[in-house]
């Protein structure tokens, strides 16, 4: 468990005052200059030495993601873009450094954008998260008042200027390339790769996509050093993650805490324990949506990060835990989760298009039981149709859940198919491919 | 068990990113007025010459809030879509394209307060279900993308709003309303009524995204206190 003395995020509730003077009180905007004055090369060694891995979801080495922008510029300017389009379900913790910590994420802006040689920093926020931007723009219009950004920022000779667009209601813009058309002004359709954003991203310009908490910690651990934060978590599991805990627990909320540390222990300690008890649990999804979900039995034993969670065929994602009491019907769960993918597919790949739609169909029958047994293998056989075939991992986003499920749970979903034949008969229930005599392509 | 869905019943709202059929009733001008031309150079000073194509999303809600203070309703129009494309030296049609791209503008008229329903799961594993009955029954809206008979209301469903701990969640124009219920919903749409306008947060006694009942956490720390544990002392005070 984390100590306090160790938590980055001091003031992550807004218990404290969020604007300037707040913020220097907690630490922020003393002596940027110096971390600055460790050059581009020191500043991401540290990076690299803290071992921090993205805390968007995929878990990339930051420090080498940063390392992948030029080193000298053929005349085109670099750019560092965060990503603060939060959406996915179950994920609610940059909103909190947004609105809480808006001046840890702007002095780590200035950080890391030098550190890549961008004198330009863009932070595409989802829209819905008004309240969020509006206060970071004060935080933003403060921290130029006291020329901790703009001409010569902090005092460190290097020009920074870090400006918020906001996004409108699109969970595809969280995807980096999408995030990159976006914010250029077209659909939010993802880009092919290569060219990787470090090389041509926005505006065809070398860019790096960050998550919000991983440029946010960056400001810490570069006073703290990079082995201060490597030492906790556990080895290539380093640090501390900020979680939530939604669902059925008896006080949901957002912590800060160490990687490795058991999911159980977290549910219990921070969240108030499993709504019922800790034997009335079902099941958890551990990091947002798209990971595939966990039966109680792992839930017991589980640790929080990446490998533990991979090792379960499953993945930390965002840490933004969503727990499911036995009350709970996961099958109509999980088929929720396959109308958020269908209506979030940006329609640009044919087998996320119309496989989020069919993977939608049939789950919504699954939740009924009105379907055949041999539909649960065909379910999955689409499933592993749909992901790696797609120029973005939503379709993967959209397969996984459907996976988990019928890993853990195919026996409720038979026994809900029985429980419908039995109430209905058996004639009819479902076209399938034995009665089917047309192959029907997307209704 | 549950009860009968079906992927024909159970879509209530826009079918994915499937353009949304613009207004029959488009106004035949639109303008920016002074507030909003303020905001436009601001908004496109924040992009390099010749990308100024960034600003179209920035635009169309500088646009649709326009319409919000001159009629009530909160939306954008097609002319204001072409209004932005020549201030953009966009065509047209690349501004329909995100003006429909996007779920957050709306093509057509809303009612004054915008009532944005979270069901996505995390939201309906706490009740989401009871928050769209109780918006149903304190507004007369039967369905949603329908507008109360008094011009009021506009009850949408949204996906996830991302505020998942403090589920189940309203959003009401630009602000959250947390850890709802049927009661507080409906107590909270007959303050609306009334004109009032309701802290937003948290509706239990609850501090932002801690835990109720206090903090596990940050319980040695130093520095400027503000009084803890009340909804609504939020040091928000801007």
């Amino acid at each position: 468990m984390l100590s306090d003395k160790d938590r980055i995020f001091t003031n992550i509730y807004g218990q404290n005052d969020w604007r300037l003077a707040g913020a220097r009180a907690r630490g922020d905007w003393d002596g940027t200059a110096a971390i600055l004055a460790k050059g581009r090369d020191g500043i991401i060694n540290e990076m690299k030495a803290s071992n921090l891995r993205g805390r968007g979801g995929a878990g990339f080495p930051t420090g080498l993601k940063w390392s992948f922008m030029p080193k000298n510029s053929d005349g085109r300017p670099a750019y560092l873009v965060i990503n603060g389009d939060e959406s996915e379900p179950g994920t609610c913790k940059d909103r909190e450094i947004l609105r809480h910590e808006p001046h840890k994420l702007i002095e780590s802006a200035l950080i890391a954008s030098f550190a890549m040689g961008a004198h330009t920093a863009y932070i595409y926020i989802r829209g819905e998260f008004y309240n969020e931007a509006r206060h970071l723009q004060i935080a933003i219009d403060e921290a130029y008042a006291a020329s901790l950004i703009g001409r010569n920022a902090s005092g460190s000779g290097w020009d920074f200027d870090f400006h918020i667009h906001r996004g409108a209601g699109a969970y595809i813009c969280g995807e980096e390339t999408a995030l990159l058309e976006s914010l250029e002004g077209k659909k939010g359709m993802p880009r092919m790769k290569p060219p990787f954003p470090a090389a041509m991203g926005l505006y065809g310009c070398p860019t790096t996509v960050n998550n919000v908490e991983s440029i946010a910690v960056a400001s810490t651990i570069l006073r703290r050093g990079g082995a201060w934060f490597s030492a906790l978590g556990r080895p290539n599991n380093a640090g501390t993650k900020l979680m939530a805990i939604s669902g059925h627990v008896n006080r949901p909320c957002v912590v800060e805490e160490e990687l490795g540390v058991p999911m159980r222990e977290i549910i219990e300690k921070h969240a108030g324990g499993v709504r019922g008890g800790w034997d009335n649990l079902l099941a958890v999804i551990p990091g947002g949506c798209s990971v595939p979900v966990l039966p109680a039995a792992t839930c017991a034993t589980v640790l929080m990060d990446y490998d533990s969670l991979r090792a379960e065929r499953s993945g930390l994602g965002t840490a933004g835990m969503i727990v499911m009491d036995k009350s709970t019907d996961i099958i109509r769960a999980i088929a929720r989760f396959s109308r958020f993918f269908k209506h979030e597919s940006c329609g640009q790949c044919t087998p996320c298009r119309e496989g989020t739609g069919w993977m939608m169909r049939v789950m919504y029958r699954m939740v009924e039981g009105r379907a055949e047994m041999e539909e649960i293998d065909m379910l999955e056989q689409v499933t592993r149709q749909v992901e790696g075939h797609t120029i973005c991992a939503l379709g993967d986003a959209a397969a996984w859940p459907i996976q988990g499920l019928i890993r853990h749970f195919r026996p409720t979903m038979e026994e809900r198919i029985r429980a419908y034949k039995a109430a209905h008969g058996t004639v009819g229930l479902a076209p399938t491919p034995s009665n089917l005599p047309i192959p029907v392509a997307a209704e | 068990m549950s009860g009968h869905f079906s992927a024909e019943n159970i879509g209530h709202g826009t079918p994915g990113h499937a353009p949304r059929p613009a207004s029959d009733n488009q106004p035949q001008h639109f303008a920016f007025d002074t507030e909003s031309e303020t905001e436009i150079e601001a908004i496109l000073a924040k992009y390099p010459e010749g990308r100024q194509a960034s600003g179209v999303i920035p635009l169309l809600y500088v646009a649709q809030a326009q319409m919000g203070r001159a009629t009530g309703s909160a939306w954008v129009p097609r002319v204001a879509m072409d209004v932005i494309a020549r201030r953009l030296g966009m065509p047209p049609i690349r501004v329909y394209e995100v003006a429909t791209f996007y779920l957050m503008f709306n093509t057509k008229p809303v009612g004054r307060y915008h009532l944005q329903v979270c069901t996505t799961t995390p939201c309906w594993l706490r009740g989401s279900d009871d928050i769209v009955t109780a918006c149903k029954r304190a507004t007369g809206v039967k369905a949603f993308e329908e507008t109360s008979a008094d011009g009021l209301f506009t009850m949408t469903e949204v996906e996830c709003l991302g505020a998942c701990a403090n589920a189940p969640i309203l959003q009401v124009n630009d602000d959250f309303y947390e850890d709802l219920d049927a009661e507080r919903t409906v107590a909270l749409i007959e303050a609306l009524k009334r004109g009032e306008k309701p802290q937003r947060g948290p509706t239990i006694d609850r501090f932002n995204s801690a835990p109720a009942g206090g903090r596990t956490t940050l319980l040695d720390e130093i520095g400027t206190r503000h009084a803890d544990g009340q909804p609504g002392t939020a040091p928000d005070t801007v």
